[in-house]
Parts: structure tokens; C-alpha cells; sequence
């Protein structure tokens, strides 16, 4: 089975520090695949290169068969690669509806886009089951500035969903938010649909072991283990690498 | 519920102004029904500085460009080639667009404080450029006695006052609608979404750089058409009308409105100009003076404008707001460039 996310040898370097060093992976259509590691081992690095916004020294990323190593954020975006950011990104001073037809504009409507009437209904029609499914439909008319952290992380989860992507990268999903809003998130990301992959970088494991069937460990800018969640759980060099990372 | 009673008021009181405005000349004496004309063109100046500063987060120094652009391509080319007004407007509307097609690769990339020096730059150089050029523009005396022109083919020149006042009334009103439009459509939409958010904008897949080049071509245009106007209600133009103190004030005029609000842009130009005009008279020698000491009081005082001044301070934290994450590095570094 082919890969629908492949990135290879991927090496980034800040200065002599090498944030990841010939890193690979491989991401199947429909997977959910989980990196993790401790703090500095690259994770968010490989997801800015994977999304177009950091530029690999070495290496190549394919997406779909295709090499996208030298596109940006916004192309990789029209291709099918969403993120959702460590620290919640929405448009402040629009409303959640607002959002979220921005967020779906450049995949999904495309018609009528100099026609008046932005929130309009068709966008309200759009934008609804969306924010249904997220638990917002009573914050649709509120400016996203206006949300709690919790909202806005789940606004911004819509507003990747709306971009119709095959691809959905996640980073730290988790931070920032209380236990019960862990929980609800679980759901929420267990409940997407299949034809979307998913890569996560989380620290949550619990999260993690109940949502990923793959998962990538890295340590250092290297990959030092990957498999099941049960393999992951029971290896010994998980274990050394967490305990010294922590150390 | 409140959304609407706020929407409902401010439809009633662009009515109210609009009516005002449309009776003013037979309220006022002739003189002050021209400087309301000129003021008008101004003001339309200003609905572009708006466009570009509070919508598409682009804060300009250099609308006075396609402005004198406008208004010279209007006295030198379009008074050649018809008297109609309309053909004007569209000449002048052209050659503002074209100068800030020109321009775009300088401002587009650049951000902040840099857009503001880089639209100054190009502010003085054309304005260096029209009093240099004696040929075409006559140099710093300017050109005068241009040819009245009539609002449409078969309608009679526009000979007082009161008629140049309501065809610029007229115009500024149809593309101050227009504008207003244009921000209702999709495309609005995602430029306010820009200046909310770049980085997340690129990350849904956007082309921003289409939109902001679109966006300040778009307020070229409109800064050109009102150099046609300033042309039809001054009847001359020369290189003092373009220079640096306008820029400034239509600014200054546009921060008091509120940035990022339409109207309000079109009545705080107005207002500064107004302002400006009355206490050269009454405080001769100080008005810059009493206009800086506005500016700061506006910015401390209203943010956000007086437009936008029911609206909390943008950024205020959320009511169950969790401790604020500092912004990862890729995000910091991506937000400072555009690409």
C-alpha cells in the first residue's frame, strides 16, 4: 500500500542544532498516526515541514503521489493538507460562521465568490452541520475573538474539517484544555470521518493510545521507535527515551 | 437582537447625513458649498485609505498617488478626449489602478510600519514627480482653467457651484455603496480574515497575495476617481493638493473613524479636513498643532475608532480564557514575513 503522506530523510537545522536528522514517514490514506516524544525531539518541526511553513535542508515530502517539497502552506493546503495550530488560529472579528466559509472557500465553494452576502444563507447552510457537530451552533453568530480557548480550539477543528482535507495534521490538540474538554475532544477526533488521515502530535498519551493505530516515536530529531500503540507501550527504548528526555 | 437595533441606527443615521448632504447647497452660501465638494473627494480619498489600512491591514501614507494620478490623467487626458464626466471618472479611476498595479510588488510583501514608509516614498515621488515635469503638469503653478464637464452625454455643463457639489455627492455616494458591497462579498470576507490572521488565512489554502494585490489596485481606482472629482470641484489642481500633509490627515481622518469601518472613514477625512480648513482661520498658524493633539487623543482614548467604538478592544482576553500560550517560534517567524 502506498503511502498518501511520504516524507523521507527529511533533516532541519537550526544552526549546528539538528531538529531532525533523516527523519521518515509514512501516513496511509485513512490512518491515525501519533508522533510523539519529548519536549525538543522534533515533532512540531516535522508537522511545519509536513504543512509547508518550515523548509527541510535535505529531504523530500510527497502528498498523494505527488512531491510537494517546494509548495507552500496555502498550496499544500488546496491539495488536502490541513492543520490545526498549537495555540488556537481563528479570525478574531468574524463569527464562527464567518470562519468557517472562509476556512472552506478555497476547496468547496467556489461559486459566487463576488457575489454579496459572505454570512449569508448558503454559508449559514454550509457552515451549520459543522458547528453542530463541534457543539458551537449557539456561538455562530459571535465573534471567534469572543470565544473561550476550548471553542476556539474546536472552531478551529471545524474550520480544517471545512476544507474538505485528506490530511489532518494536529498539533498538541490537547494543550491548553481542561480534563472534561480532553474528553469531549477524544470523541470529537474519534468521531472524524475515516477518509481523513490523521497525524497528531500530542503529549496527552491516554489520548493518543485510545484514538492512534500507529505511533511514531521521536527523540532528538530521530525516529526511535514506531509501531502499534501496544508495541509503543511495552518497548523498552520508548521508555529510556522518555525517562531521558525528562532527565 | 442588539446586532440589529446597532444595524437599524446606523441605517437611519447614514440617511439622516445623506439627506443633509443632499440639501446643503441651498442651506450654505457658494463658497462653502465648493470646499464641501473638494472636502467630499477627500473623503472618498479616505474610503481607500480604509480599504487598504483597516480591511486589508495594509496602513498607507502613499493614497495621494493614484489620487494625483487620478486628477491629472482627468485635466490632461480627459478633457482631450470628452467633457463627459463619466468618461472621466473612468479615465482618472484607470490611471489611479495603474499606478497602484505598479506598485504592488513594493507594498504587497511588506507589512506595518514598512507599508507606511514605503507609501510615503511613493507619495513624494510623485508629487516630486508633478512639479518636475512642467511640460505635462504645468510644475508647481499647477493647471488651471480646465474645461467644466457635463455629468452625462446630453446633460448641460456643470456650471455653479451647486451642480459640481451634487454630481460629486452623487458619485461619491454610488462608489462609497460599492465599496460597501464589495466588503459584503466573499472576497471581503477573506481580506478581513487577512488582517485577522495571515499565517491561518495561508493555511486554509488561500492565495492571499492575489487578495491584498486586488485590494490595493481596487483602492487605487477609487483614490483616482476622486481625483477626477477634486478636478470638477476645484477646477484646478496642482502638486500642493498631493503632498504629505494630506496623507497625513486623511490618516488621522481614518484612525478617528475607525479603521476598518467604511462610513466612518468618509466622515473622519471629512471631519479632519473640516477641522483643519475652520481653525486656519480661527487659530492661524496652529491648526497642525490642534490636529496632532486630536491624533493622540484618538488613539488612547478610541482604539478602535469612534465607528467601532462600541466594540471591545480586538485581542481582549476571552472570558474562561486558559493561560495564553506564547506563540511557537514557525508561528512568530511566519506572521513577521508573508510567505
Amino acid at each position: 500500500m502506498t503511502c498518501l503522506l511520504d516524507a523521507e530523510e527529511v533533516t532541519v537545522r537550526y544552526g549546528s542544532l539538528a531538529a531532525l536528522d533523516g527523519v521518515d514517514l509514512c501516513v496511509h490514506d485513512g490512518q491515525r498516526h501519533a508522533l510523539i516524544g519529548p519536549n525538543g525531539a522534533g515533532k512540531s518541526t516535522l508537522l511545519n515541514v509536513i504543512g509547508g511553513s518550515t523548509r527541510p535542508r535535505h529531504g523530500t515530502v510527497r502528498f498523494a503521489g505527488r512531491d510537494v517539497s517546494r509548495l507552500g502552506p496555502a498550496a499544500r493546503a488546496r491539495l488536502g493538507i490541513n492543520r490545526i495550530h498549537q495555540r488556537p488560529a481563528v479570525f478574531s472579528t468574524l463569527t464562527a460562521t464567518e470562519n468557517i466559509v472562509v476556512a472552506a472557500l478555497p476547496r468547496t465553494i467556489r461559486r459566487r465568490r463576488w457575489w454579496p452576502g459572505g454570512s449569508g444563507r448558503l454559508a449559514r447552510q454550509r457552515a451549520g452541520p459543522l458547528l453542530e457537530r463541534m457543539g458551537l451552533t449557539e456561538v455562530a453568530a459571535v465573534p471567534a475573538g469572543h470565544l473561550a480557548h476550548g471553542q476556539r480550539r474546536q472552531l478551529e477543528i471545524a474550520m480544517a474539517l471545512a476544507g474538505r482535507p485528506r490530511l489532518l495534521l494536529l498539533d498538541e490538540p490537547a494543550s491548553g484544555l481542561s480534563a472534561t474538554e480532553v474528553g469531549r475532544l477524544a470523541e470529537l477526533l474519534a468521531g472524524l470521518p475515516r477518509e481523513v488521515a490523521v497525524l497528531l502530535v500530542e503529549h496527552h498519551l491516554d489520548l493518543v493510545y485510545a484514538l492512534c493505530d500507529t505511533v511514531t516515536v521521536l527523540r532528538d530529531g530521530r525516529t526511535v521507535a514506531a509501531g502499534t500503540p501496544d508495541e509503543i507501550r511495552t518497548s523498552p527504548q520508548v521508555r529510556r527515551a522518555y525517562a531521558e528526555g525528562v532527565s | 437582537m442588539r446586532e440589529a437595533v446597532i444595524r437599524w441606527v446606523r441605517g437611519a443615521v447614514a440617511a439622516v447625513v445623506l439627506a443633509g448632504l443632499a440639501v446643503a447647497p441651498w442651506m450654505v452660501d457658494d463658497y462653502t458649498t465648493a470646499i464641501l465638494a473638494r472636502t467630499l473627494a477627500l473623503g472618498l480619498v479616505g474610503v481607500s485609505v480604509a480599504l487598504l489600512t483597516g480591511v486589508a491591514g495594509l496602513p498607507t501614507l502613499g493614497q495621494t498617488a493614484p489620487y494625483a494620478a487620478g486628477a491629472y490623467a482627468c485635466a490632461v487626458l480627459g478633457s482631450q478626449v470628452s467633457d463627459v464626466g463619466v468618461v472621466q471618472l473612468a479615465v482618472a479611476a484607470t490611471a489611479g489602478a495603474t499606478l497602484a498595479a505598479l506598485t504592488v510588488p513594493l507594498v504587497a510583501p511588506a507589512r506595518g510600519v514598512i507599508v507606511l514608509m514605503i507609501t510615503l516614498a511613493i507619495g513624494e515621488l510623485v508629487v516630486t514627480v508633478l512639479g518636475r515635469w512642467r511640460s505635462v503638469t504645468g510644475g508647481t503653478d499647477g493647471l488651471a482653467g480646465i474645461a467644466p464637464v457635463r455629468p452625462f452625454w446630453g446633460l448641460p455643463v456643470l456650471a455653479t457651484d451647486q451642480a459640481r457639489y451634487l454630481y460629486t455627492l452623487v458619485v461619491v455616494a454610488t462608489l462609497v455603496g460599492a465599496v460597501l458591497l464589495l466588503l459584503r462579498t466573499r472576497a471581503g470576507l477573506v481580506l478581513r480574515a487577512g488582517r485577522d490572521d495571515e499565517m491561518r488565512l495561508r493555511a486554509s489554502g488561500h492565495r492571499m497575495p492575489l487578495y491584498v494585490s486586488g485590494a490595493h489596485i481596487a483602492a487605487g481606482a477609487i483614490a483616482g476617481a476622486a481625483g477626477s472629482l477634486l478636478v470638477v470641484a476645484q477646477q484646478y489642481i496642482s502638486p500642493a493638493d498631493f503632498g504629505f500633509d494630506t496623507s497625513a490627515l486623511l490618516l488621522l481622518g481614518v484612525v478617528i473613524g475607525g479603521t476598518a469601518s467604511v462610513g466612518g472613514a468618509l466622515v473622519g477625512a471629512a471631519l479632519v479636513i473640516a477641522v483643519r480648513d475652520w481653525l486656519f482661520g480661527v487659530l492661524p498658524g496652529h491648526a497642525p498643532l490642534v490636529l496632532g493633539a486630536l491624533f493622540v487623543a484618538t488613539v488612547y482614548l478610541l482604539p478602535t475608532g469612534v465607528g467601532r467604538a462600541r466594540r471591545p478592544r480586538r485581542g481582549s482576553p476571552p472570558p474562561t480564557a486558559a493561560p495564553d500560550v506564547a506563540p511557537t517560534p514557525d508561528h512568530a517567524a511566519v506572521a513577521g514575513s508573508r510567505r
